[in-house]
């Protein structure tokens, strides 16, 4: 028995554990926290499952972006009438819904086949035609581009949604001062050069779009913290066009590719690198301004919405 | 073992000392502050030994290079996530 089962075994445990802490702490700001915490100790999970590719996105989105973006719903939230109690309605709702999404997984996972070869082989045997040498950047941008492009729609929507509903807060964030203004300065250039790393890395080896896309829409979080960068009314149609672009580029190749004998998303191999490292440059660009301007929170108004009666 | 093996030992488990001090530290200490000190302190020593011992065992000048940047990264970010605390702290935020 390997000797690593104590450590995987303490892992398990206490993945269970955060996540019984997050749902059963009352102080929602320890829950967040906890989230976070939840978040990278998955992405260590995925370490030690040898997927190094959801490792970095999950500690990129699911512990770093998203924790930024609960804080910032608490701040926001903050001393809003919320109802004493959830209506049962609703709690047996999820409720019911999380048992259903359980259930299914748990019928997948049971109903797969243990033992014979997986896709492996067809991923390996078609890497060749598919333009990357990264299995996974293969399955993510050519063999699976489609469910690969509902999740860029997925974001897309998301920011659709704050623009449409979101109001500007009552209060501004306090700025966070020089020692912070500091370390931006440091830290945000480093993160450029690791977000472009990354999404350039996605080809060969683990990376891609949706980690350079979350490296890079840190660095908007942490500009927007240190007033770096002050979103203004002008900027929004450059900002439209930035949430847009990737759904746009990607939607437009995958239907350009599928004239004549081919069908959508089907590359010419000859072409297949440089349309997947566009799509990918481009769906980058995308995920970081939209994760940013999420993190923001708001369409930024011009002055005379405010002075409409 | 080889030598290399037992230097990359000898870094890490007073690492791991240091770290379980600050997490005592953080769980003990009374007030916010104190317990900024006991993490700050404690953990900025046990992830260098740590990243000194990783460094040794594996004996790649890239991979050492790597731990370097991953060192002043953590220290530069946690030593920000400090500060910044204490000044909340300070400004009579919570404590």
């Amino acid at each position: 028995m390997d000797a690593m089962i104590v450590f995987d075994l303490a892992l398990a445990l206490a993945l269970v554990g955060l996540a019984w802490a997050v749902l059963a702490t009352e102080d929602l700001f320890a829950a967040v926290v906890l989230f976070i915490v939840f978040g990278l100790m998955t992405a260590l999970a995925w370490v030690r499952l040898a997927a190094p590719d959801v490792a970095l996105a999950e500690a990129a989105i699911g512990a770093g972006v998203t924790g930024a973006l609960l804080l910032t719903t608490l701040r926001r939230t903050a001393g809003a009438a919320t109802p004493e109690v959830t209506p049962p309605a609703v709690s047996w709702g999820v409720g019911a819904l999380s048992l259903a999404v359980t259930a299914g997984l748990g019928a997948a996972f049971l109903g797969a086949p243990s033992q014979g070869p997986g896709l492996e082989g067809a991923i390996a045997g078609n890497l060749a035609a598919s333009g990357v040498e990264h299995p996974v950047t293969a399955v993510l941008l050519n063999y699976r581009a489609y469910d690969t492009l509902m999740e860029v729609v997925v974001l897309f929507a998301a920011v659709v949604a704050v623009w449409s509903v979101a109001q500007a807060p009552e209060a501004e964030t306090p700025a966070p001062g020089p020692v912070y203004a500091g370390f931006a300065r440091l830290a945000l250039p480093a993160a450029a050069v690791v977000g472009a790393y990354l999404l350039w890395a996605g080809a060969t080896m683990p990376g891609g779009a949706f980690q350079g896309g979350a490296v890079l829409g840190a660095l908007g979080i942490l500009a927007l913290l240190a007033r770096s960068y002050v979103p203004a009314p002008e900027h929004r149609a450059m900002a439209r066009a930035a949430f847009i672009a990737g759904t746009a580029v990607f939607a437009l190749v995958a239907l350009a590719v599928g004239f004549g004998p081919r069908v959508a998303f089907e590359y010419p191999p000859a072409l297949a690198k440089p349309l997947i490292l566009l799509i990918e440059a481009v769906v980058t660009l995308s995920i970081a301004a939209t994760l940013a301007a999420l993190f923001f929170g708001r369409e930024p108004e011009p002055l005379s919405v405010e002075a409409r009666p | 073992m080889s030598g290399l093996e037992a230097l990359a030992l000898a870094l890490m488990v007073p690492g791991t000392v240091f770290f379980v001090a600050g997490t005592v530290g953080m769980l003990r200490f009374p007030d916010a502050v104190s317990r900024l000190h006991a993490l700050t302190k404690a953990d900025g020593l046990g992830l260098v030994l740590i990243a000194a011992g990783a460094a040794v065992a594996a004996g790649s000048a890239g991979v050492a290079l790597r731990l370097v940047l991953i060192c002043v990264l953590v220290g530069l970010a946690g030593a920000l996530g400090a500060h910044l605390i204490a000044r909340l702290v300070r400004s009579g935020g919570e404590g």
